[in-house]
């Protein structure tokens, strides 16, 4: 009871910080944006995806990157809370530590679902057709969030460690490139071997093809338990990464 | 009431290799401003962190208010507050939001009230609704003194309150200490200024080397040096005493704590 009350409490402060300051939002989303546009407009019409429309073949992989820089801000944030010393004020007060983290990860979950958000509209203007069914949307908008969710947790674990402003927003470079190594943005098919092999067995490509299936409503192709292992897998031993270090730090 | 608010019994700390503590002892009774006096490095924030349940000890014993702050975090915790060396405030929030933050977290009721009354008393009602990011260094502090005062915890920690404070926000900050020692708060203050604990403090304790080299009270510690010689030297005012003298006949009311006097830093 207390945890939630608390949780909510400090979860009210993270979002008043994305209201008042929505460049963080427009940060995470204009890149994306960008790429949509010059991948659709520029590259697309050499790339060859077979039957399906390149804005639809290409927009999962464009959500994936908007969450893994969208989640870089829940590090930074967790880093200026440390060295602002309120991090240290509200473990000495008497709330469930627990509840400081999980504002944090909530804060995330919410900004980020307002960056997808307007991804997907901007992509529906793009001429973006999904065919869906609302339990195939349920299941899309679920693998996003536990995507989000575990990569979250591993934004904490820098926000925690790092030493300085850029330490705690590195961590989210490699993540953002990784879809560039999957079939985000083309088929592995004319990737040379080692690429390929690395490619297709990433867990970007694994999210990537069940989101693309799910959202494309033939959900049959999907890889859907793959996903979800790595979603599961990342997100747990990062919470519990995360978790460890906040108890120790001080 | 014989129970003291904050018991250290040969407290240990080592960073790595390095340590810290070597067993400092001390007893702060109930209501008293106790100063915990040393140099840069000296181990005066490890102390308070372990008191505050942020650091744990290597080795040693901490009680506050009869809880050891190594198993009973909880308990210690619903009966502390710290305040640190920087000013521990949300820079996006007002003044207002982060005192009633502060309100929910520690589960108050008439939460209007309390930070309506925290907000007169240190002269923030006009700044209340604007962001902190734009106060003052001073009124930053006050805000966060106001913000450790919430929910009138028993003993409060004070981590050298005046660093980084100009001289009037130092006076201000002593009367806010002087306050909560009228009103029977117990307090630990750092600090590495002489001035400022002989100011406050009904005790003292010296940190050195990772000990407590010297305690009690400003007499007691006199009496550890040769007895005084009586010397006669012309008393010329210190400049903080020239600039606090011009500056309150230049600006009525001065040092009230309006804020408008403030550089904004």
């Amino acid at each position: 009871m207390k945890t939630a009350r608390d949780t909510s409490a400090l979860l009210g402060r993270s979002l008043r910080h994305i209201l008042r300051s929505p460049d963080t939002i427009i940060t995470v989303t204009i890149v994306p944006v960008m790429m949509m546009l010059l991948f659709v407009y520029v590259f697309g019409g050499a790339i060859n995806t077979g039957s399906e429309k390149y804005i639809d073949y290409l927009l999962p992989g464009i959500i994936l990157i908007a969450i893994a820089s969208g989640v870089s801000y829940t590090a930074l944030r967790i880093f200026f809370d440390q060295q602002k010393g309120l991090m240290g004020r509200f473990r000495s007060m008497p709330i469930p530590r627990a509840a400081i983290l999980w504002a944090h990860v909530l804060t995330s979950l919410v900004s980020n679902a307002i960056s997808v958000a307007v991804i997907v509209l901007i992509a529906l203007a793009m001429g973006f057709r999904p065919r869906a069914d609302p339990l195939e949307w349920l299941a899309a908008i679920g693998i996003v969030a536990l995507f989000t969710l575990a990569l979250t947790w591993l934004a904490i674990i820098p926000g925690l460690t790092a030493k300085s402003v850029d330490g705690a927003a590195a961590f989210s470079y490699p993540l953002v490139f990784l879809p560039f190594v999957s079939s985000a943005f083309v088929p592995t098919a004319t990737m040379p071997g080692p690429v390929r092999a690395f490619a297709e067995n990433q867990p970007v490509t694994a999210i990537v093809e069940t989101l693309r299936s799910l959202l494309s409503g033939d959900p049959g192709a999907a890889p859907i338990w793959t996903a979800l292992v790595w979603c599961g897998g990342i997100g747990l031993v990062a919470c519990l990464v995360a978790v460890r270090t906040y108890s120790r730090s001080a | 009431m014989s129970l003291p608010a904050v018991e250290l019994r040969g407290l240990r700390k080592s960073f790595g290799d390095t340590p810290v503590l070597r067993g400092v002892d001390f007893e702060i009774n109930r209501g008293e401003v106790f100063a915990l006096l040393g140099s840069n490095g000296a181990g005066k924030t490890t102390t308070v962190n372990i008191c505050s349940t942020l650091v744990k000890a290597s080795g040693g014993q901490a009680l506050v208010c009869g809880f050891d702050v190594a198993h009973q975090g909880a308990q210690v915790r619903q009966r502390i507050s710290l305040t640190g060396q920087f000013a521990a405030v949300d820079g996006v929030l007002s003044g207002r939001e982060n005192l009633t933050l502060m309100a929910r977290l520690r589960g108050l009721d008439r939460r209007k009230e309390v930070v309506d009354e925290l907000l007169d008393r240190f002269g923030l009602q006009e700044a209340a609704n604007r962001r902190v990011d734009t106060y003052s260094g001073g009124m930053a502090r006050r805000l966060d003194l106001a913000m450790s005062l919430v929910g009138r915890p028993e003993v409060i920690f004070l981590d050298e309150p005046t660093n980084g404070l100009d001289p009037e926000g130092r006076l201000e900050v002593w009367r806010i200490v002087q306050d909560l020692a009228d009103q029977g708060v117990t307090v630990l203050l750092t600090t590495q200024q002489l001035e400022e604990a002989e100011k406050l403090a009904h005790r003292i304790a010296i940190l050195h080397g990772g000990r407590i080299i010297a305690s009690g009270t400003l007499a007691e510690l006199r009496r550890l040096f040769p007895p005084p010689r009586i010397e006669y030297v012309e008393k010329q005012p210190s400049l903080e005493e020239i600039f606090l003298a011009i500056i309150a006949a230049g600006a009525p009311g001065a040092g009230e704590g309006g804020g408008a006097h403030e550089d904004g830093a």
